[in-house]
């Protein structure tokens, strides 16, 4: 008491430097995101204008154009870009980012590349009842995206609840948000396991035809793009995207354990909640549009943050739109040409550079931590 | 200033009770010291003392309001905590982890404020880690990387800073700069500091108030004089002991007696002689 009132808490009075500028590196990284964008407009842009129907720029404008005023309609051209190229582009770009948000989230929070939607069983949950409504109940378009939701927010909360013992809770240990992570992971696994044998089961009972529908759907394909589905995609991006916006403040803090998060004011419980729920929904939703479409979310976190040099949640969705745009160019309009004009699903294309990437992560990672 | 009591506080990990029915205040503007033997539930008073523990029963209030009943974030406006393992994200700079010492203080659309620099200024030049200010965190000595999480929790500018054994892996010397450093804080800014060590004669000589704890139960508590005795030392760590005055400090010097070198007691008043 006596010390506190020879010396009043004033600010220390070391002399203060001078606010340096802002270091080049901070430029370096938002250049590099910026990079990112340009790169998803590049590839938006050539999905719908090139590969195997070519538009020029200004037939594209006049088409839309003409789409919005009811103008005249340059025949079949108008149908492609409008019916087919544009939507597929579009959505690609949402499912994109939403699966690299939903990865970055998950990988940010729980610390661990491992930690996406796609591997920890979420897009199993939706894959499970994508192929029962359409195995089972015979169902097609909105009712399987609708399923598929549902799968994958049913498993979502199994897998949370069976994990939740030390994730709710502050546990002894100031690793308690390490340990539940690894909850998490395993527990997702398992269930990822379990349901990759109901979904094969389902298969082999299915006639043959309609495991092709199923197979489709598994694979992930943007084929069946269309303004609906758009709509709908649409409209939860502008609800999940600010919330993941407000969601990043705490979500930096949580970064620095459990325990410190709690000493500057950070709700470690509440937050963590509301950041599995925004992941697990854009997770969800994407897989409705499109179907699991493999390894984007796993991939576009862990590129991102080599590639701007720190984790970065608009980087990741970045990351992920362009994975898709990519992968969906070269599905459509290369591996035709390579194969025989068969139309590769995206995911076929995103879940072959998956495996490969899985091996390259977890060399260099190793190394790093040794 | 800021006051910092607990009433009655029972603290449990699910079922299993640690501390029962303990009554504690943090004297203010002080350097207090949480000492007692492992498991004795020091570290768990100090996770109930900054709500990181709910209580079972009883109350921990801070400027007399229960500080689960306040904001969150008002809380960590006044009340600070280095844990003991704090985890740094790959690959982040000294600066950036300083700077998120300053979130309880940014608003909603939080910007970062000409306050917020110069706070992140002022803790990166206490704790003398302005060099390393650009550097990676992995990239640190253990020495290095302790003295910038004390930045990130002095950037906080809170006047009750709490810390869970911030000498933990640390050499001597270190655990020497680290105390020193702490000891700057509370003489220059006033801080109220109270901080769970797990060496005594380092306890002994920092502190101005002692809280020595055994079983969840507060077991002694006043001047380091007053409460660290050969007494204490067997009855909360049951080790045989002599308190000798420290030849710098005054404070009390613990020397354990250990089984094969307790030959002869004269050894204690040659060794004083030897360093005067």
């Amino acid at each position: 008491m006596k010390l506190a009132e020879a010396n009043p808490p004033v600010a220390l009075s070391l002399p203060v430097a001078k606010t340096p500028a802002k270091p080049p590196k901070l430029i370096a990284q938002h250049g590099r995101t910026l990079i990112l964008a340009v790169g998803v407009v590049v590839l938006f842009a050539a999905g719908v204008l090139l590969g195997s129907y070519t538009v020029t720029i200004p037939d594209f404008f006049r088409i839309l154009a003409a789409h919005f005023t009811g103008g005249p309609k340059i025949p079949g051209a108008s149908f492609i870009v409008m019916e087919n190229k544009l939507p597929r582009a579009v959505i690609g770009t949402m499912i994109g980012a939403a699966f690299g948000l939903s990865g970055g989230l998950f990988q940010t929070m729980l610390r661990n590349p491992l930690a996406s939607p796609d591997v920890i069983g979420i897009s199993y949950g939706a894959s499970a009842a994508a192929v029962t409504a359409i195995v089972v109940f015979g169902a097609s378009g909105p009712a399987v995206s609708g399923a598929a939701l549902g799968g994958a927010l049913v498993i979502a909360a199994l897998i949370y609840a069976i994990s939740r013992g030390s994730l709710g809770s502050g546990g002894r240990s100031s690793g308690g948000g390490e340990a539940a992570g690894s909850r998490l992971i395993l527990a997702g696994v398992g269930i990822a396991a379990a349901l990759h044998a109901f979904v094969s089961f389902l298969m082999t009972r299915a006639d043959i035809r309609t495991a092709a529908d199923a197979l489709v759907w598994l694979n992930g394909s943007l084929n069946s793009a269309s303004w609906d589905r758009a709509g709908v995609l649409a409209l939860a991006l502008l609800v999940l995207i600010p919330a993941v916006a407000v969601l990043a403040g705490p979500l930096r803090i949580l970064e620095l354990g459990d325990d410190t998060a709690s000493g500057l004011g950070v709700r470690v419980g509440t937050t963590r909640l509301a950041v599995v729920a925004s992941a697990v929904v854009l997770a969800a939703v994407a897989t409705a549009a499109a179907g699991p479409v493999a390894f984007v979310a796993f991939l576009a976190g862990p590129i991102a943050r080599r590639f701007v040099r720190k984790a970065s949640l608009p980087a990741s969705a970045l990351t992920g739109a362009l994975i898709v745009l990519t992968a969906d160019y070269f599905a459509a309009n290369i591996a035709p040409l390579l194969l025989d004009g068969t139309v590769l699903p995206v995911g076929v294309v995103t879940g072959a550079l998956g495996a490969p990437f899985l091996l390259w992560l977890l060399v260099t990672s190793n190394r790093k931590d040794a | 200033m800021a006051s910092l009591h607990a009433s009655a506080l029972t603290l449990k990990y699910d079922q299993r009770t640690v501390i029962e029915g303990l009554s504690a205040g943090i004297p203010e503007g002080r350097v207090t010291m949480i000492v007692g033997a492992n498991a004795c539930g020091k570290s768990t008073l100090l996770r109930g003392l900054s709500r990181l523990l709910k209580p079972a029963a009883g109350t921990v209030t801070l400027d007399g309001k229960d500080i689960h009943s306040r904001p969150a974030r008002e809380v960590a406006r006044i009340l600070g905590l280095l844990p003991q393992h704090p985890t740094a994200p790959d690959g982040i700079t000294v600066r950036d982890l300083v700077g998120r010492g300053r979130y309880p203080h940014q608003g909603f659309f939080r910007s970062w404020s000409a306050e917020d620099e110069r706070a992140v200024q002022d803790a990166l030049t206490a704790t003398e880690t302005l060099d390393l200010a650009p550097r990676n965190v992995d990239e640190l000595s253990g020495g290095q990387r302790q003295r910038v999480w004390i930045a990130m929790a002095l950037a906080q500018e809170t006047e009750v800073l709490l810390l869970d054994e911030p000498t933990t892996y640390l050499d001597l010397a270190h655990q020497v700069e680290v105390l020193d450093l702490i000891t700057d804080l509370n003489r220059r800014r006033g801080t109220t500091v109270a901080i769970v060590l797990h060496d005594l004669n380092l306890a002994a000589r920092y502190a101005d108030h002692v809280i020595a704890m055994k079983a969840g139960r507060i077991v002694a508590e006043g001047s380091s004089l007053e409460v660290v005795t050969e007494g204490l030392v067997r009855d909360v760590f049951g080790l045989e002991s002599r308190v000798v005055p420290d030849p710098v400090s005054g404070t009390p010097l613990i020397i354990p007696l250990g089984r094969h070198h307790a030959g002869s007691p004269h050894t204690v008043p040659t060794t004083l002689e030897l360093v005067s």
